[in-house]
């Protein structure tokens, strides 16, 4: 990944945020992400997301374990080895409902936990720059990435015209690397390799 | 004002005092940031000791064998199994109040919920320590997996309750860690960015994963809880089903019930209950999180306890009503004489069960006494003394007495290595609450935040003036801009 020039403006009430998200994006400014303490309802819309397909990898991965659940015990049972489990049939589907179940559940919420964490980016040792410390507190930082065609004082004053209360350019690695948040692991020099 | 979400002023605030953001991340992260109480190191110290003791009577149980403890010919499970159930039961509060409370919108929950699930997993290590040592040749315990083996192979049984068990334990144990610890990441990401130590910084920024708050991060992990809510209900109905099919699925009088399912799952949401209530009633004392979990939530859940504990009522009195009505002379013996009888060998077990779970609730029909701390701590004990003795009832009182007199057992008192197993859990549980309560936020900081603004004290004060307005008025001022 790159580092990138940004317009950062730090929000101290959801309220005034969410206005102000709207309005940049009806401005032309492009929204590079939006930093909450907890899930705001609603911003992903007002931002332009498009929703997530998390529920359908969920069921993917349940009916998965619907599928290896009943394919293996019939597989054991009525064709591996056949055991006579007083004179029932070989093939007792009903019996088999609770494991079938259980793995679908399991590989459901496995699949879907993993699949959340490469889709975020999330594992042990990942390390990540964040505009503001505060942002998993009680600031809501809003980033805006600037473009060869971004009149960066004007985007300034038009993210504290919209109630932002510290506005600031930051120079900001966009991707992940492997390393640790006690030590400055920082691969790039801040300005130095900055694309603009 | 702030953003706008109305919430009837019927309702009491969920979060008590002036809070705003900063304040709930103080509140919530001081007993983490802060060095630990006399009183956590006694308690900590406590619990290891009781660990060692059970890890002891473990050791002895492996080296000497199962012989170590009372069980006997008819009694083959004993103290084991219905510590087991006792403990898989107490852990499905925590999922109650995580999963089905979330898909039931009760905000009350997200006071409660971090330790409630913390209290789940902590249950069913726990109870899963039962059925391993039980086996007795615990080194052969991986049979119970259908792995390709050199007997055959010769698979498991998959038509057996136990195995379902396998399956519904390890499945269930699973589920609710990922459930638990998707839910801290962005809590933890909070204690890693306000971090002033090194082993702070290099300890929650390891376990937050490099989580940021971006929106579209959020957006998932809303998906994410909301499948995992949906995927937990069913589970945590179908592991005490599948728990109670271990007895209901056989042909010994007073086991053979298929009213053993519905009956199963309330108890354990019962006896689940009053665990939480043990637990909250201490921490937030101890770790001053009043204003969090406040007597709202103490009352509410005092509610689900005399529900659910009227419910098992119901179905004790039905299975003994079915015992009589059906003219099964094995099955009516096992209840009048077994059970009924206080001049039977195990008659005062079955009336302790009845007076703790079915009589002794029946107090918080009076708002006094649901709001009482000292009663609820009271009855959260007592509560779950019955429910101990429901699953003693139900397996010891069924199994002594075999259909013949000639095989009827003597009488059975565990022996100190069975007492200090169950000790031990006791141990591993606490161990593993005092650790939670010291490194992790016990009370989930970004839900709380979610809700403050609806149901924090000082925001509904704020709804009062909204409540006069009229329908139009709340939409011309509140209703928000849908862009143009």
């Amino acid at each position: 990944m790159a580092v990138k020039k940004f317009v950062v403006g730090n929000f101290d009430d959801e309220a005034v945020l969410f206005p102000a998200v709207k309005k940049v994006r009806r401005a032309g400014y492009k929204i590079h992400d939006v930093f909450t303490p907890f899930p705001i309802h609603g911003l992903d819309h007002a931002m332009g997301l498009r929703d997530t397909s998390l529920h359908t990898a969920g069921f993917i991965y349940g009916i998965t374990g619907t599928t290896t659940a009943v394919s293996f015990i019939t597989w054991a049972l009525t064709i591996d080895w056949q055991l006579n489990f007083g004179g029932k049939p070989f093939f007792s589907l009903p019996a088999w409902i609770p494991i079938t179940f259980e793995l679908t559940v399991l590989f459901a919420a496995v699949g879907m936990v993993l699949t959340f964490c490469y889709l975020c980016q999330l594992a042990p040792f990942v390390k990540k720059d964040h505009f503001n410390p505060r942002s998993t507190d009680d600031t809501f930082v809003m980033a805006l990435e600037c473009t060869e065609k971004t009149n960066e004082a004007e985007a300034l004053s038009f993210l504290q015209s919209l109630g932002a209360k510290d506005v600031k350019v930051d120079y900001k690695e966009t991707g992940w690397w492997l390393g640790r948040y006690d030590k400055d692991t920082k691969r790039f020099e801040k300005k130095a390799e900055a694309v603009h | 004002m702030a953003l706008l979400r109305y919430e009837s002023q019927v309702r009491p605030p969920l979060v008590d005092g002036n809070k705003d953001y900063h304040q709930v991340t103080e509140d919530i992260c001081r007993p983490v940031e802060a060095k630990p109480s006399r009183l956590w190191w006694m308690g900590f110290l406590i619990s290891v000791a009781l660990l060692i003791f059970g890890i002891v009577s473990v050791t002895m149980e492996v080296i000497y064998g199962t012989g170590q403890w009372n069980l006997n010919k008819t009694i083959g499970w004993g103290w084991d199994i219905t510590n087991f159930v006792w403990w898989v039961g107490i852990g499905h509060a925590g999922t109650l109040i995580s999963a089905i409370l979330l898909l039931f919108r009760q905000g009350w929950r997200t006071g409660v919920n971090r330790a409630a699930e913390a209290m789940t997993i902590f249950a069913v290590m726990c109870a899963g320590q039962f059925p391993i040592w039980h086996m007795g040749r615990v080194w052969n315990a991986f049979f119970v997996l259908p792995y390709a083996n050199t007997r055959g192979p010769l698979w498991v049984n998959f038509n057996s309750p136990l195995l379902w068990d396998v399956f519904a334990i390890s499945t269930y144990f699973t589920v609710s860690l990922l459930f638990w610890y998707s839910g801290l990441l962005p809590d933890l990401a909070t204690l890693r960015d306000r971090a002033k130590e090194k082993w702070r910084k290099a300890f929650y920024g390891v376990a937050a994963f490099g989580w940021t708050g971006s929106t579209k991060h959020w957006q998932r992990h809303e998906a994410l809880s909301l499948v995992l809510a949906g995927l937990s209900t069913p589970l945590v109905l179908s592991v005490h089903t599948i728990v109670s099919f271990d007895f209901a699925t056989s042909v010994v009088p007073g086991w053979h019930t298929t009213i053993f399912p519905p009956y199963f799952v309330a108890g354990a949401i019962f006896s689940g209950f009053a665990m939480v209530q043990t637990l909250l009633l201490v921490t937030r004392k101890v770790l001053a999180l009043e204003d969090y979990i406040t007597i709202e939530h103490i009352e509410v859940m005092n509610k689900v306890i005399v529900l659910t504990g009227s419910i098992v009522g119901i179905a004790y009195l039905t299975e003994l009503f079915m015992a009589w009505y059906s003219h099964v002379d094995y099955e009516w013996f096992a209840f009048k004489e077994n059970r009924l009888s206080l001049s039977s060998p195990y008659g005062w077990s079955y009336w302790l069960m009845m007076g703790c779970n079915v009589l002794s609730p029946q107090i918080f029909w009076f708002r006094k006494m649901r709001r009482n701390l000292l009663v609820t701590f009271f009855m959260s004990i007592l509560v779950n003394i019955g429910m101990w003795f429901e699953r003693f009832v139900i397996i010891v009182t069924s199994v002594y007495r075999d259909y013949l007199p000639s095989a009827w057992s003597t009488y059975y008192t565990p022996t100190i290595w069975e007492v200090g197993f169950y000790m031990g859990t006791f141990g591993l549980f606490f161990t593993c609450y005092f650790l939670f309560s010291k490194f992790f936020p016990v009370i989930a900081l970004a839900e709380i935040k979610h809700i403050l603004k609806r149901s924090g004290e000082n925001y509904k004060e704020k709804m009062d003036e909204v409540e006069g307005e009229s329908t139009d008025e709340f939409g011309n001022k509140h209703g928000h801009d849908h862009g143009a």
